[in-house]
């Protein structure tokens, strides 16, 4: 068996450490080791985006990356997206407009939805649905979803000075 | 009932009371879930769809460093064939315990065989391969025409067809049992009739693909109890599957239901954690078990594939006078599929003075069948409701007219028996037809519009709760009712709207089986109005404790205190509830709510769909325009949830229509085990889905609830179907319509129109 | 997950050094979005994962106008198609790695790992081909260079020995008055394997009526992406509009050599094919024109 490595990584802008073997992808390592379980195993293979996290600022399914290969790098998970004890626009917008019901598929949603407001907050419904086809949601429809992103959007429009 | 108004919480639409931790991720879903010394367990699965099993041997694999327990069905205690009550029907418990560890027969590729503990989930993977099982390969079916027949193999000995007829009775066969009901006299009937529709019809295996995995952590203490966190849609029911499986008592095992990522019915029997308990048990350490996202496809409990055919007959003036169908579902490995409920919903949202309905529970080589929200309906309604579509083609008339002429209404008795007291068919179809959408043009090319009704009864069942009222005036709800989708709001809104204070001053517990009184799964439509029910009834509990308290207070009669809106008052003294809470402690003992409850009714939903489509005559791919969901709900406790059931039933129903479907190949091994070709719409697959909801509340329920659940996943297939007709010219009999299955009927169309 | 172990190179002899000791028991990684899946899915017996992600030759992507494009193999398809200069010179490269997996994919999968995945059905290579891309490769014995139609031999089988890597992708700079598109068919709207695929590129004459030259190329209907190269010579003085694009189509399908599995028959592919050919040439047409 291989030997374990040490990898040092940012995660939310606070410095971590951690033992892993090549074998583990990020995903298993965020989720067992360090307790940061809001990145959610659906498929392991790429298919469901419920892995999301940031690397390195682009959104990336969590379960297809080595835990080795983010040595150096920068990661933003669901934890870091509440700032302060307050939460995000997205994350209000997604509990106003009840944009959940088993809740699964949500942080991904959320990883995924605020890189995408970051880059775009005036995104479009078919920009949004165009971009995050890479996330599955089976209990909504996508419709709240769609609004609550369209909501969050619009009301970081307004926030920017 | 209630009749009220104007209601102070019901219709509104606070945060959900778990919204927090859903949105920053740290609510606990099973597999977040870690014990010190916990270990990971994987499961042996058979690669064969039908194999005697020979031998199995584990010495390898036990020796494996890092390798605590390894264990198969010989580790489980011996079942005689007992039928266990299990809430949302009986369960063959020998036939339980052969699915979870397969005993002599591998009955379905993935079956699984054996199972391994060890200290990292990879070096049980490595572990699990090191397990050597001797097969001898049977000859297996998947084609549930194939395996009615006489000369099918044959998945269990000494199976005979349970029919009520009482044919066929002593020659084993793979039909487990044929259902059969009548009403009136059909052969009347069709001689009435001016115009005759029969068709035949098949469809797809499909899954509820919940994107939480089935997970369990299992605990076999030192004590003999056995404590199980697990995913799953009714924590007394996995208790009961689970201690009967291990045979130890209910009392010995405590199951707490983790926040759940999805069921839709497939998270209702047990596959981990009776597996689980007992590698806890061989190991003394706790166990995970995770089911991959391959097996979920091929060894969870999918729901049924069917081949019908269903025959109408009407008269020129649009008037239904005689119904037929013959349904014949996959059983999958073991008996016990849904056919029932098919049969039952057939035709049940039509009055129909003649009909008859035949079904076959159909056994194959396939994982066991289960409950996909609606089991069996969606099927039956896909059948139905396009032969009576090409009745109102034929007749030319509009087929909400179609509907709303031969409609179940308060007094139709359903061909399996029951009468429908108040319903809300003929109100639903009439917001469908006075609905903007039914009302726009549509224009354009390939292009066309399709409607559906279905139905779906919602059961009742029993539910418990509790409730500790609090000194600052807050309430604490216990109920047992696994949430998945927003109950505990729904909840919630219930008890605060009896009690007079706000949905926030409720805050509501979903409790493991130790600390709540029975409660039946979650499913069939029920925690809004089952546990809603005894949520109210504590309400009503808590109130007369307050009452008596206040009466204490004022020194008068408890009968003399009034209580409206949440205040309570006596000649002339008025406290809010939040003041006599805070006075409670001078008044006696803490004050608790407790209710249950086994309401034995169904509520009854009726949904109708519209949809337009647009076909690409190229490739025969359809592009979902517009769909809108009418829906009778009873009465709305939280109008975003009861949007977001439409929703997603309509968004699952559009999956089931288009792409989704289990891929056999000639071996009869599932080929598209994965999201990416198991194909579940994405984001980008359809539009906004627009909901219309009715209200005819229900008189059996204090607020006038439905179950909302169910129902918006029968009609969708249906109404695409109808709408592809109109766009396309074709009338699809298969499901799914996937592109290349409607560009080849598109090319035998024009192929026959020019010959 | 099976056992492994893992490198990082940061130089080109690093990488090669490694592949060679390890003897075909390697996997290289740049995304991960298919080499993980399949080793997660036992399909590839490794020893050694080799990330060349940190290898500076592989992460170029430099564009002039006289030499045209080099692209580095690890470069995520997320880069390139934001990148100005190839959505403006290489239209049908955007359009497939736009559509590669979702956002998340894209972030991490790069056009050389598509192409040495050498799928069938990769969505990539039509477009490589009628930009007559080459592949520079690198191995113990030196660096060579080959038409990139040559890489893909099979299904998931390419043309690389052992200790060899794909470096780079050259394309030359685009002619006047030429463009490209891509287009795919799938049951879904996104996230699926392409059923077909069909890329274009069309150079108009400067009346932007006349077709002057065309490439074809065609993925998911043969074991590799394949030319159609009697339909391209076909259109060659032919008018820019519907009809000849679509009897191209016509002709383009006769090389289509599909399977039936569960993505799609036979029959519905070839036809596919004739579709995508017309609406690719249709597409880069209009872009020509503009």
């Amino acid at each position: 068996m291989a030997n374990k490595r040490l990898v040092t990584t940012t995660i939310n802008g606070e410095v971590f450490e951690f033992l892993c073997r090549p074998q583990q992808s990020l995903l298993e390592i965020l989720r067992d080791e360090l307790r940061l379980t809001g990145a959610k195993e659906g498929c392991n293979n790429g298919n469901c985006g419920a892995c999301t996290v940031l690397l390195n600022g682009a959104p990336v399914n969590s379960c297809l990356v080595l835990a080795v290969e983010v040595d150096g790098a920068e990661l933003q998970t669901v934890e870091g997206i509440a700032c302060s004890g307050e939460l995000h626009p997205l994350q209000q917008c997604f509990l106003e407009g009840a944009a959940l019901q088993c809740g699964i598929c949500t942080p991904g949603f959320l990883v995924a939805a605020k890189a995408l407001l970051d880059e775009n907050p005036a995104a479009t419904e078919q920009e949004i649905r165009f971009t995050l086809a890479g996330n599955l949601c089976r209990c909504t429809g996508y419709d709240k979803i769609v609004r609550a992103i369209q909501a969050a959007g619009a009301q970081m429009q307004t926030a920017t000075p | 009932m209630v009749e009220k108004t104007e209601y102070k919480v019901i219709g509104t639409r606070p945060i959900r009371h778990d919204g927090a931790d859903k949105v920053t991720g740290r609510a606990i879903y099973t597999d977040d879930f870690q014990l010190p010394g916990m270990l990971h367990g994987k499961i042996v699965r058979s690669p064969f769809p039908h194999a005697r099993i020979k031998s199995i041997d584990t010495s390898a694999a036990e020796q494996y460093p890092g390798v605590f327990a390894v264990v198969t069905a010989a580790d489980f205690p011996n079942l005689t064939d007992k039928i266990a009550n299990l809430g949302e029907g009986a369960v063959n418990l020998v036939h339980l315990a052969s699915n979870v560890l397969a005993h002599k027969k591998a009955l379905y590729k993935g079956h699984a065989v054996a199972a391994v503990a060890a200290n990292s989930s990879h070096v049980a993977e490595a572990a699990a391969a090191l397990i050597k099982v001797e097969y001898e390969q049977l000859p297996s079916v998947t084609s549930i025409a194939e395996a009615m027949r006489d000369d099918a193999p044959l998945l269990h000995e000494n199976l005979v067809t349970d029919s009520p007829l009482g044919e066929n009775s002593d020659k084993p066969s793979n039909v487990a049992t044929h259902l059969h009901f009548e009403k009136g006299d059909v052969a009347q009937g069709f001689a009435e009739a001016d115009l005759i529709v029969e068709r035949e019809f098949q469809t797809a295996t499909v899954h509820q693909g919940y994107i939480e995995p089935h997970v369990s952590v299992a605990l076999w203490n030192e004590d003999q109890r056995v404590k199980i966190w697990t995913a799953t849609q009714g924590s007394f029911t996995c208790r009961q599957q689970t201690a009967e499986l291990l045979q130890i008592p209910v009392s010995q095992v405590t199951v707490t239901p983790c926040e759940i990522g999805g069921g839709f019915g497939g998270k209702i029997a047990v596959y981990l954690e009776p597996v689980a308990a007992m590698l806890s048990r061989k190991s003394g350490r706790p166990v995970k078990l995770i089911m991959e996202r391959d097996a979920i496809f091929e060894a969870s409990g999918p729901t049924p594939g069917s081949s019908m055919r269903v025959k109408i007959g009407a008269r020129q003036d649009g008037r239904l006078v005689a119904a037929e169908a013959w349904l014949a579902y996959d059983a999958g490995a073991f008996p016990g599929g849904v056919i029932g409920p098919g049969c039952m919903c057939v035709f049940s949202c039509y009055d129909l003075e003649h009909a008859v309905v035949d079904g076959y529970d159909v056994l194959n080589n396939k994982p066991k069948t289960q409950a996909y929200r609606a089991p069996g309906a969606t099927q039956a309604a896909f059948a139905c409701e396009s032969v009576v579509d090409e009745i109102a083609e034929t007749l030319k008339m509009d087929p909400i007219e179609l509907r709303l002429l031969n409609a179940a209404k308060e007094g139709t008795r359903r061909v399996d028996g029951p009468v429908y007291p108040r319903i809300g068919q003929v109100e639903t179809l009439q917001a469908a037809q006075a609905s903007e959408h039914y009302n726009a043009p549509l224009d354009g090319q390939n292009r066309g519009r399709g409607i559906a009704s279905g139905f779906w009864f919602n059961c009742g069942l029993k539910s418990s709760a509790a409730a500790n009222v609090n000194d600052d005036g807050t309430v604490t709800l216990i109920e047992g009712s696994t949430d998945i989708g927003g109950t505990r709001a729904s909840l919630a809104m219930q008890l605060a709207e009896t009690l007079g204070i706000t949905a926030e001053e409720v805050h509501p517990q979903v409790a493991d089986t130790d600390s709540i009184g029975y409660t039946d799964v979650t499913g069939g439509s029920r925690v809004t109005f089952a546990t809603g029910l005894a949520t109210y009834e504590v309400g009503l509990d808590i109130q007369n404790q307050m009452c008596q308290r206040a009466s204490v207070l004022w020194d008068c009669n408890p009968e003399d205190v009034q209580v409206s809106n949440g205040t309570y008052s006596c000649n002339g003294h008025s406290l809010s509830f939040k003041e006599l809470a805070a006075r409670l402690p001078e008044t006696g003992d803490p004050v608790v709510g407790r209710a249950s409850v086994s309401p034995d009714c169904s509520t009854n939903g009726f949904c109708t769909n519209i949809v337009d489509v647009e076909v690409d005559p190229e490739t025969g791919k359809v592009t979902i325009l517009r769909f809108t969901v009418v829906q009778d709900v009873g009465r709305a406790i939280h109008p975003s949830y009861v949007e977001g059931q439409m929703q997603g039933g309509a968004v699952q129903g559009i999956g089931w229509a288009l792409n989704e479907e289990y891929f056999y190949d000639g071996s009869d091994c599932m080929k598209n085990a994965s999201f990416l070709d198991y194909r579940m719409p994405t984001l980008f697959d359809v539009p906004m889905i627009d909901t219309i909801i009715v209200e005819v509340p229900n008189p059996d329920h204090p607020y006038g609830v439905r179950g909302v659940g169910e129902p918006p996943i029968v009609a969708p297939p249906a109404a695409v179907a109808n709408a592809i007709r109109a766009a396309a010219g074709v009338r699809m009999t298969q499901l799914p319509m996937s592109p290349p299955v409607l560009w080849n009927a598109m090319q035998n169309q024009s192929r026959s129109v020019s010959d | 997950m099976i056992d492994f172990e893992y490198e990082a190179p940061t130089t080109l002899e690093n990488a090669t050094e490694l592949l060679a000791s390890h003897a075909g028991k390697t996997a290289i990684l740049a995304g991960g979005t298919d080499i993980l899946v399949q080793l997660r899915e036992g399909h590839r017996s490794v020893d050694l994962v080799v990330d060349v992600k940190n290898i500076p030759d592989l992460n170029t992507l430099n564009w002039s106008s006289e030499t045209g494009l080099t692209l580095g193999a690890s470069v995520a398809c997320s880069r390139i198609f934001a990148d100005p200069d190839v959505q403006q010179a290489y239209p049908a490269i955007v359009d497939s790695a736009q559509i590669i997996g979702g956002w998340q994919i894209q972030s991490r999968a790069s056009i050389g790992g598509n192409l040495c995945n050498a799928s069938p059905a990769a969505d990539t290579i039509p477009g490589l081909m009628v930009h007559q891309a080459q592949c520079v490769i690198h191995g113990s014995r030196g660096a060579r260079t080959i038409p990139v139609q040559d890489m893909c031999t099979g299904p998931g089988l390419n043309a690389l020995q052992d200790d060899e890597l794909l470096v780079e992708l050259r394309l030359p700079a685009p002619a006047a008055q030429s463009s490209s598109a891509y287009e795919r068919f799938i049951p879904r709207n996104e996230m699926d394997i392409a059923v077909a695929g069909a890329a274009s590129w069309v150079q108009l004459d400067e009346s932007k009526t006349q077709i002057v030259a065309a490439r074809i190329a065609l993925g998911a209907v043969a074991p590799t992406p394949v030319a159609a190269q009697e339909a391209a010579d076909w259109l060659v003085g032919k008018p820019a509009v519907e009809d000849s694009f679509a009897q191209a189509g016509e002709l383009a399908k006769q090389v289509a050599s599909p399977i039936s599995d569960m993505r799609g028959t036979k029959q519905y592919r070839v036809h596919l094919a004739s579709v995508l050919t017309k609406r690719t040439l249709q597409r880069a047409a209009e872009r020509a024109a503009s």
